[in-house]
């Protein structure tokens, strides 16, 4: 290994380029869009099964989304073991708990950090569930085939998302 | 075989958004702040590669559109409640694995968050089925669709608009 300075950022126009390579090849290869929120509800169910698996079997969206590792999953599990080898070939990895933007706001302590990023997590979640998709599925995958739907999830998440932003964060970061 | 080129696109869509810091919470969090555009770049550049990649397979018959029905209901009150807790965890479910992979171990809380978002979704999923999931339901509808248009020349007006307004962030700084 070299030196254990940080490689400096891939520029960003270059890598999503190349990720908007990665998936028409995707679809030529296998027939699949990028999506990930599926996923969530595919593994929720395996918990819930382990606990009573009669109950998850009878649920509609269960029963829709059924517990089972398929192509997405995969592709999720993937995207996390892709950053993995990639941070420490770049000496970018780091253990962090608390990102600095939210340090500025809310101090150090990683309590306060894990419980603002559980809320979030389940709020981000059901919402995405409820357009039926996320920044991947609808985002990416909906907005380059030009659906409609796509577009105005996209417009959601960015309104939701600024309008909060501005409010919890904005203060501490000036004008 | 299908799961092995999951697995595979996983990584290759890993390294990119790891290498491009896109997945970082202050690189979200500030493009929501309209001060660090870097995911937007990124974001509109997937998009409008794809666009043309995907569109010129679909023409040649070598691939399949794979659409979203837009339901009013469910899809702008499911886009804005995401984006709401988006603001708070600064990832996205794709991303949240990814931030983990690099050693940002706050993903961990984020992802048991949304394994409880799912969980809760799925109890008042018949509710809502019944409800906000039936207003205004315009099935799987596109753009050029919608504006019966073909798709290249709403692909040229993307194309175009989308160099223009990176050239305008660019110029800005952001």
């Amino acid at each position: 290994m070299s030196a254990k300075t940080p490689s400096p950022p891939w520029n960003p126009y270059v890598a999503g380029a190349l990720a908007g390579l990665l998936l028409v090849l995707s679809v030529y290869v296998s027939g699949k869009y990028f999506g990930a929120s599926t996923t969530y509800v595919r593994a929720a169910a395996y918990v819930e099964s382990a606990v009573d698996a009669e109950r998850v079997s009878a649920m509609a969206y269960f029963i829709k989304e059924a517990p089972k590792i398929d192509w997405q999953f995969l592709f999720v599990v993937g995207i996390g073991l892709g950053s993995l080898a990639s941070s420490l070939l770049s000496n970018t990895f780091r253990i962090q708990a608390v990102p600095e933007r939210f340090a500025r706001r809310f101090g150090q302590a990683p309590a306060k950090r894990f419980a603002l990023a559980f809320v979030g997590g389940a709020v981000a979640m059901f919402g995405a569930r409820l357009a039926d998709g996320c920044p991947s599925g609808h985002g990416l995958s909906g907005s380059l085939q030009l659906a409609a739907s796509g577009f105005v999830a996209l417009a959601g998440f960015f309104i939701g998302g600024l309008v909060l932003a501005r409010l919890v964060y904005g203060r501490q970061e000036g004008r | 075989m299908e799961l092995m080129f999951g697995l595979l696109t996983g990584i290759g869509f890993g390294v990119l958004l790891q290498r491009a810091e896109v997945i970082r919470f202050d690189r979200q969090i500030g493009a929501l702040l309209l001060k660090d555009m870097t995911i937007v770049k990124f974001m509109l550049s997937t998009i409008l590669v794809g666009m043309v990649g995907v569109y010129l397979l679909a023409d040649l018959g070598l691939a399949k559109l794979s659409i979203k029905p837009l339901i009013l209901g469910g899809t702008v009150l499911g886009g804005l409640i995401f984006g709401l807790g988006w603001a708070l965890l600064g990832y996205c479910p794709g991303t949240a694995g990814a931030a983990l992979g690099e050693g940002r171990v706050d993903a961990l809380a984020g992802m048991a968050g949304m394994l409880l978002g799912a969980a809760v979704y799925a109890e008042a999923y018949p509710a809502l089925k019944a409800g906000v999931l039936t207003w205004g339901d315009y099935g799987k509808v596109t753009l050029p669709e919608l504006l019966g248009l073909g798709h290249w020349p709403v692909i040229a007006v993307f194309v175009v608009g989308g160099v223009l307004l990176l050239r305008f962030l660019e110029r800005k700084g952001l």
